[in-house]
């Protein structure tokens, strides 16, 4: 059968490919994780002004990055899903929106971690982890609508419309809250006052910022894979799948 | 399609006018919940006038929110609602009468009551004034994004405390241009960029958010 | 970059506590979502095996 765009559309054959490709995704997100973790722990170097608590930013950063990356993505498959009545399109954004929503907890974590001995508090209302934090309303508004509807035709569509209006949002979300953070200038601290990065310090960030995209990969994959039986439940290929498991 | 936004937003002005209590329900909502801050706070006049703006706004908000669940739930349960979506006039006309409709039963009654608000707070004659500017601005915005959360949570049964989570991270920017406003005037500097921002919002909402809520109609009654 | 010791390591200049707090939340949630993801599939076929007609009660 020749292979097109749209072979890998169908829910048995995105089965049979992923189920190749979690475990590449793994194996990618732990080398390049174990070289950024070796960079970033015993090559770089100790930062001037912020000593060692700096190297929180090799996880901080490539959270938040794939924090805002995924909800992109999980708006994008939804809307396919939704334009196309691609229905595995619409399982793919299911499944990205609870890693989104972890890496978003995670940027939060780390970012109130590092706070802490900078600037004194566990929290502060910067323009940057504010906005974070309100991503991650979005992403659980988005769950929670999704789950709170039967129907996964309506849930997928009311997904994706709700993710679609809350990416167009996001800018005008993120402005608005820089211009409500320049304005009460009281804490004048500056999250934005981050090292000055040594080379090799970037390297690492970026090795690490891979490894957690390959880590989204398989575990988006992962989930999807369960969705996809899940929601084909009673098809042929998957009775037969089931039936080879339980034997085995 | 004007006819049909002119027939909904009459008939559903009438169905305010009968139910005057329920009606008046967010407007209570808003003064008791606002009232409550002064008890939590401490009855201080510097911390009240620091506070009053997001209080105000925050409530108003919230008093939005709780009165536009039932925005659609009416019309859906009895059926009235799939009739006007099979109208040949698009949904959108339906969308924007039942926002206006929401914003003259529940928003001018708080931008009416926030001067009162005001002054419970102790705020000056110019941040008051800042205030019902912003709310003009500002109570539109929130009927429209309640109308799209209204029309997305249908029929729904955590619908309530669903829609608001679905929707006030959308009403953040107006949250926070409209009490920027009156920090600003409290503080001496102009607070017309604020305005520019919260007109500007204003205009992108109506002008996209009907079509959304028509959408969202849409999936949520087929 | 040379920590001397696995002590110095580990204390971190002092900031033990934030950067290893950090990475051990970090590790937690990285390694408990993608078990709870295959645990998801996993469960998911065995309800699908469940579902299957039984070879015995054949029609």
């Amino acid at each position: 059968m020749p292979l097109t765009l749209y072979t890998f559309s169908s829910p048995p054959k995105f089965y049979a490919l992923s189920g190749v490709l979690v475990p590449l995704c793994w194996a990618l997100a732990v080398v390049l994780s174990a070289i950024g973790l070796w960079m970033g722990f015993f090559v770089a170097p100790t930062d001037a002004t912020q000593g060692e608590v700096y190297r929180i930013i090799f996880i901080h950063v490539p959270a938040a990055w794939m924090s805002m990356l995924l909800y992109l993505v999980m708006a994008f498959w939804a809307a396919i899903g939704w334009a196309f009545k691609a229905r595995l399109a619409s399982m793919v954004a299911r499944a990205v929106a609870p890693t989104g929503a972890m890496f978003t907890f995670l940027a939060l974590w780390t970012g109130a971690l590092w706070g802490k001995p900078t600037w004194g508090a566990w929290w502060v209302w910067d323009a940057r982890l504010t906005s974070e934090l309100i991503l991650l309303f979005l992403y659980l508004g988005y769950i929670a609508l999704v789950e709170a509807i039967d129907d996964p035709r309506r849930a997928d569509q009311a997904g994706a419309l709700l993710a679609v209006v809350g990416a167009v949002n996001v800018p005008i979300i993120y402005f608005s809250v820089k211009w409500w953070n320049t304005l009460h200038q009281g804490a004048s601290v500056s999250i934005a006052a981050a090292p000055k990065m040594a080379s090799t310090m970037l390297t690492a960030m970026l090795l690490m910022t891979f490894a957690f995209w390959a880590y989204a990969f398989a575990v988006v994959f992962t989930r999807t894979r369960a969705i996809v039986l899940e929601r084909e439940r009673g098809a042929a290929w998957v009775n037969q799948l089931a039936a080879r498991e339980s034997a085995s | 399609m004007r006819a049909l936004f002119w027939s909904i937003l009459r008939r559903d002005l009438r169905l305010a006018a009968r139910r005057r209590i329920e009606s008046l329900l967010p407007l209570v909502f808003f003064i008791v919940a606002a009232s409550l801050f002064p008890l939590g706070v401490g009855p201080e006049p510097q911390t009240l006038r620091q506070i009053a703006p997001g209080v105000v706004w925050v409530c108003a908000l919230l008093a939005a929110m709780l009165s536009v669940h039932t925005l659609y739930a009416g019309d859906h349960a009895d059926g009235s609602l799939e009739q006007m979506l099979l109208a040949p006039a698009s949904p959108v006309a339906l969308a924007a009468a039942k926002a206006v409709g929401h914003w003259l039963v529940t928003g001018l009654p708080l931008i009416l009551a926030a001067p009162v608000l005001g002054v419970l707070f102790d705020l000056s004659g110019s941040a008051l004034a800042a205030l019902v500017a912003g709310l003009l601005l500002g109570t539109p915005i929130l009927s429209l994004l309640g109308g799209l959360g209204a029309a997305l949570t249908l029929g729904l049964r955590s619908g309530g405390m669903l829609l608001i989570l679905i929707v006030l991270p959308l009403a953040t920017p107006a949250l926070i241009f409209g009490a920027g406003a009156v920090v600003a005037v409290e503080s001496g500097m102009s607070p017309s960029g604020h305005y520019s921002l919260l007109g500007a919002l204003l205009i992108g909402t109506a002008l996209g958010v009907p079509l959304a809520t028509a959408a969202a109609l849409r999936i949520s009654t087929e | 970059m040379t920590w001397g010791s696995a002590e110095n390591f580990f204390a971190m200049g002092g900031y033990g506590l934030y950067v290893w707090g950090s990475y051990a939340v970090t590790a937690l949630l990285m390694v408990g979502e993608p078990l709870l993801a295959a645990h998801r599939r996993r469960r998911a076929l065995r309800e699908a095996a469940e579902a299957l007609p039984n070879e015995d009660n054949a029609s």
